[in-house]
Parts: C-alpha cells; sequence; structure tokens
C-alpha cells in the first residue's frame, strides 16, 4: 500500500470513528436550521403542507437527532426548530407515524439508563405534541445504554451517545 | 481516594500470576483470566494432585480446579504445583516435615479408581499440617465428565472445615456476552460454572439481553431482552430449555426483573403509566401490584431482602439516583445511600449484612459495599472506571462486577475485602451482566 492510500484511509477512518481526532470533534449541535423558518419550509405546491417525500428533501426534517446534556432530559434551545418542523409533518400528515428512541451514554447503571433513555424520549415527545403533534402518531421506546452510536470513553462520544433518535415508521 | 490508592499500591506489588483459565471448551468461548493480588492472612494450602489407578489419562485435573478455587477466594493461598515436591495419595505417606518446611498450614491428598458403569470414585483427605490430624476423610462418586464438578465440591467441603463458612465454589454464574456490532451483533446469556469453566448458551438474541436473575431453586433465568423490539421479560427453564413472556407491556419498559426468596413472585420495573415504577408480580395468578409511587422519578433495579421482607431499589426521586429501601407490600421508602454523587443497582449478600452498589462520583463508578453490621460503613472493592452489576456469591465470600477495559466488557471475581481479583474476559467480543446462582443441590 502507497503512503496516498494509506493517508486516504486513515481519513475514511476517521470519518466512521468520530472520536478518531479528540480536539477537532465538536459536541453535536443540529445543523441547516440556523435560518430557522426559511429553511423549515414544505416543498410547496401551493398548499403550504409537507408532502410524502419532504423527510429526505425538506433540510429540517432530515435532521432526526435530538441530543442531551449528562444526566438532562431538557430539549435544548438548538433543537426547537427541529421539534417544531416535526410536529408540523405529523400535522400535515396525519397518517404518519414517528418512533422517539432514547438513548444515554454509557455511564451508569443498564436499567437506570432505560428509565433515562426514556425520560429523553418522553420529553422529544411532550416538545412535539406541544408544538401540534398527536399523541397517537408517536411511539417512544428507551435503548438505555445499549446502542451506542460512539464507543470511546470520552465526552465527545458521550455527547453524541446522549439522543433521542425521530425514526419514522410511517411516512 | 487515599484508601483506594493504598489498595492499588498494595494489589500492584503483590500481583501474582496463580492461576492460568482454560482456552475452549464445547465450541462455545471460555471465560479466561489470573488471579491477581493477595491477602497477608491467606491461609497456605497445598493440594497434592490426585492419584489416578489405571485407566486413561483423565482430562481434568483436579487439584488444578481446587488451586484456582483457593487462590480467588482470597482466604486461601495454595501451593503452586511445581513447587509440590512428594506425590502423597493417602493421610499415612504425607511426609509432614516437608510440608512444614513449605510453610503449609493444610494438605489435601486424593485418589481416583474407576468405579464402573462410566462413574469415577475420588477419594480425598484434609490434614492440619501442623498438628499432623486428619479433618477430613471422604470419597464421592461421580461421572467422569464431571470431575470439575467434584473438585469444586471438595473445595467447598475443605473451605467449610477451615473458615466454618460453607463453600460456594460448585455454583453456576450466568453472564451475557455480546460478539460484533450494529446488524452483526450476537447476544448471548450463558449459564458456566463459577469459575467460567463449560459455558452453556441458554438464550441467543440480535438484540440486547440484559439483567439475568437467577430463581432461588437455580432451576430457571428471569431476563430482559430487546428482540421483539421493546423490552420484555422472559422466564427460562435452563434444564427444559422452555421459555415463558412474562411482562412484555408496548408501552414502556418491562425491565429489572426479581425473584422473591420463595420464588413465587418476580419483581420488575414498568413504566406503562409514564414513568418507570416498581412492581410485584405473582408468578401463579400474574396479578401485579405497584409498590412504588413517585411520579416522574426512575424507580427501578428491585432486589428482595433474603428475608423477604424488604425490597431495595434504585430511585432518583430526591435528584439523582440512590437506593432506597422498602417493605416488599409497598409502601414508604428510606433511603439508605449517601456516600458519592449516586449509588444504583444494589445487591444484597444472604444475610442480609452487607448492601453492594454501583456508586458514581465524577465519571468514576465503583463496586462499593455499605456494611450494615458496621454502621452502614462503606468499602469499595473495584477500582472503576466503569464498573457496574455487583453479585454477591450465596456464601458472600466474593462476588462477581462488570467493568470495561479499553473498548471491551469484562468480568471480574473478586474477594469480599477486594483484595484478590480475577479478570474474566472472552477472547473475542464483550461479557457483561453477571449474576451469581444459588447453591446447588447435589
Amino acid at each position: 500500500m502507497n503512503k496516498t492510500a494509506r493517508v486516504a484511509m486513515v481519513a475514511l477512518l476517521c470519518v466512521g470513528a468520530a472520536a478518531c481526532n479528540k480536539k477537532e470533534v465538536k459536541p453535536p449541535q443540529a445543523q441547516g436550521v440556523d435560518n430557522g423558518p426559511t429553511t423549515t419550509q414544505p416543498t410547496d405546491n401551493g398548499s403550504g403542507k409537507y408532502q410524502l417525500g419532504d423527510l429526505e428533501r425538506d433540510a429540517c426534517l432530515r435532521q432526526r437527532v435530538v441530543y442531551f446534556d449528562f444526566d438532562k432530559t431538557e430539549i435544548k434551545p438548538e433543537f426547537q426548530a427541529i421539534m417544531a418542523c416535526h410536529a408540523k409533518y405529523l400535522q400535515d400528515r396525519p397518517t404518519s407515524q414517528a418512533r422517539l428512541e432514547g438513548n444515554t451514554d454509557e455511564r451508569g447503571t443498564r436499567e437506570y439508563n432505560l428509565g433515562l433513555g426514556e425520560r429523553r424520549a418522553n420529553a422529544v415527545s411532550s416538545a412535539l405534541q406541544a408544538a401540534g403533534g398527536s399523541a397517537s402518531q408517536i411511539n417512544v421506546i428507551s435503548y438505555g445504554k445499549e446502542k451506542p452510536v460512539c464507543r470511546e470513553h470520552n465526552e465527545d462520544c458521550w455527547s453524541k451517545n446522549r439522543r433521542v433518535e425521530i425514526v419514522y415508521t410511517a411516512e | 481516594m487515599k484508601k483506594l490508592k493504598q489498595l492499588l499500591a498494595v494489589a500492584l506489588t503483590m500481583v501474582m500470576a496463580l492461576a492460568v483459565g482454560p482456552l475452549f471448551a464445547q465450541g462455545q468461548q471460555v471465560l479466561t483470566g489470573t488471579v491477581q493480588g493477595m491477602t497477608k492472612s491467606a491461609i497456605p494450602i497445598a493440594v497434592v494432585p490426585f492419584a489416578q489407578s489405571g485407566g486413561s489419562p483423565l482430562p481434568t485435573d483436579m487439584a488444578d480446579v481446587m488451586r484456582n478455587d483457593f487462590n480467588r477466594c482470597g482466604k486461601f493461598r495454595s501451593l503452586e504445583k511445581s513447587e509440590i515436591v512428594e506425590q502423597p495419595s493417602q493421610g499415612a505417606d504425607i511426609k509432614f516435615a516437608t510440608w512444614r518446611l513449605l510453610k503449609q498450614d493444610y494438605i489435601t491428598v486424593g485418589r481416583i479408581s474407576d468405579a464402573g458403569g462410566g462413574m469415577l470414585k475420588v477419594d480425598y483427605e484434609l490434614w492440619d499440617v501442623n498438628r499432623q490430624q486428619s479433618l477430613l476423610a471422604q470419597s464421592l462418586t461421580a461421572p467422569a465428565g464431571d470431575l470439575r464438578g467434584v473438585a469444586h465440591q471438595i473445595a467447598d467441603q475443605v473451605y467449610e472445615k477451615i473458615t466454618g463458612v460453607r463453600g460456594a465454589f460448585w455454583t453456576r454464574i450466568a453472564y451475557v456476552t455480546a460478539v460484533g456490532t450494529g446488524n452483526n451483533s450476537v447476544y448471548s446469556l450463558i449459564v458456566a460454572d463459577s469459575d467460567g469453566y463449560n459455558p452453556q448458551v441458554v438464550a441467543r438474541s440480535k438484540e440486547s439481553l440484559l439483567s439475568p436473575k437467577w430463581s432461588p431453586d437455580g432451576s430457571k433465568i428471569a431476563y430482559v431482552s430487546f428482540e421483539s423490539g421493546n423490552s420484555n421479560i422472559y422466564i427460562q427453564d435452563i434444564t427444559t430449555g422452555s421459555r415463558q413472556l412474562v411482562s412484555a407491556r408496548s408501552k414502556g419498559i418491562n425491565g429489572a426483573p426479581a425473584w422473591s426468596p420463595d420464588g413465587g413472585r418476580l419483581a420488575l420495573a414498568l413504566s406503562y403509566t409514564g414513568s418507570l415504577q416498581i412492581y410485584s408480580m405473582s408468578l401463579g395468578s400474574r396479578d401485579e401490584t405497584r409498590l412504588t409511587n413517585s411520579p416522574g422519578s426512575i424507580n427501578t433495579e428491585p432486589v428482595w431482602s433474603p428475608d423477604g421482607q424488604s425490597i431495595y431499589f434504585t430511585s432518583d426521586r430526591s435528584g439523582q439516583p440512590q437506593v432506597y429501601q422498602m417493605p416488599s407490600s409497598g409502601g414508604s421508602a428510606q433511603r439508605i445511600s449517601f456516600e458519592g454523587k449516586n449509588n444504583a443497582e444494589p445487591n444484597v449478600s444472604f444475610d442480609s449484612k452487607q448492601i453492594a452498589m454501583v456508586q458514581g462520583s465524577g465519571n468514576v463508578y465503583r463496586i462499593a459495599i455499605m456494611d450494615r453490621s458496621l454502621g452502614g460503613q462503606i468499602r469499595y472493592i473495584s477500582p472503576g472506571p466503569t464498573d457496574e452489576s455487583p453479585s454477591f456469591a450465596p456464601n458472600a465470600s466474593m462476588l462477581l462486577y462488570a467493568a470495561i477495559e479499553g473498548s471491551r466488557g469484562v468480568l471480574y471475581s473478586v474477594s469480599a475485602d477486594g483484595k484478590v481479583r480475577q479478570r474474566l474476559g472472552l477472547a473475542q467480543g464483550d461479557v457483561r451482566e453477571p449474576a451469581w446462582g444459588p447453591y446447588r443441590q447435589r
């Protein structure tokens, strides 16, 4: 293997392993929603409502992970826009169904973390409902610390694991 | 913290590789590891290899099994095989001067003979070296395939004769292994001998398995599985392999099973009301009684006191998770953990005197034991930083717990004073969620 190939490979590995370079890894944040409502506009066909397919097209709807602070269940301000657009989607498409999957970092016991993950998912559920989503469209499940996306033992990694994933089971 | 450093320093200076585990058995990966640390008060004992009269060489070195049992429990220090210079097989052949010179307090000798029909007869004797006195002389008959079991039973007899406490080597442990990641993950619930040998797969799943708990008679294991999507509780009979779905509410968590001491009830944590609360389910009628009523807080990880009167559990009703105690019929709970930032996952010794728990301070999670016979005094038996799932042996002489080393989950067995530990890891994959089973009936 020549040097260039090796460098390329290391780079690729780093894309996968998020904590490769600790200095450059930033805590996860909502992206692409800085402009608020302007990027959360449905692909309008005149109705102003979200359509089938918008989950893949709309910059806001494509954001489906909400991150939390350690031992916290409050939804941070930067995720309010995501709550708003997903609530609107649920409202606009009454047949859609979302599963909210609560997750935690590795600290603390497994069963306690099941509870903590559920509390986070419940917080997202409440926020979606407060913004107009219907409880009948939302399912909550907690995986606790059973499904980490990052397996290093540091805050960079933990911050990626403390999350609720919004998974549409019906679009 | 100072105490921990001292403990570590002692452990480091006294680290000895006393025994090495096996490599493979029956296709399933066996937990392997070395015993580390030593206590000054450990009793020296020589376990002379068993003499064999006739027949082909046996696959099991029984003396080796016993030596490993004695070393990892922390109460004994067995003479290394290479230092066993004479090989008596009965009391009359023991030259006591030799063993006194080797500074041994006790010696065991024995012999194995064919009892016909695939059975072996094992005779053994325990002698007090200084008094030149016979303490035990017994004979056991067992299938040739169960020599490890026989060795553990002899070690139990010797342990009890010398310490006055029933031995717990001839017991089983349960744990969960996780091999592979993502869609290729395979989780297995395993039952093995207390030293990690003879692992048997009890259940397998592509999704997480957790919280295995032994029924008091050792015939069943309750556990949580995500195999159908949500967390559900199953009870599996480990002899017949038959399985019952015990709790599968579609809304919320079905978790943290715990057997009552009489085996008639299962405490569990359910969140269908909106928050995680503890219930007690009759295994006969399946009726559930809600035991905790603190909406909004997490209440989980119940464990029964040995007399069945109380349930210990984890709750964050005061902000951080802490350990509480309440009547097993429900009612007001009393907080019992006050040290560290938080405490969780209690496990109670057979005599109710000691309560092991996971204590978190900062990012360090260690196993702490609260000794209620010493006014709630706390001692730490693990170094952290990611230790959990403490589980007492039925005689409380040792515990199992789970730790993370590097990126791997491993188990440790540790003497109750925290001074001697054996790492139990897989060649590949994670080990977690240990549960020490009850005494076995012969």
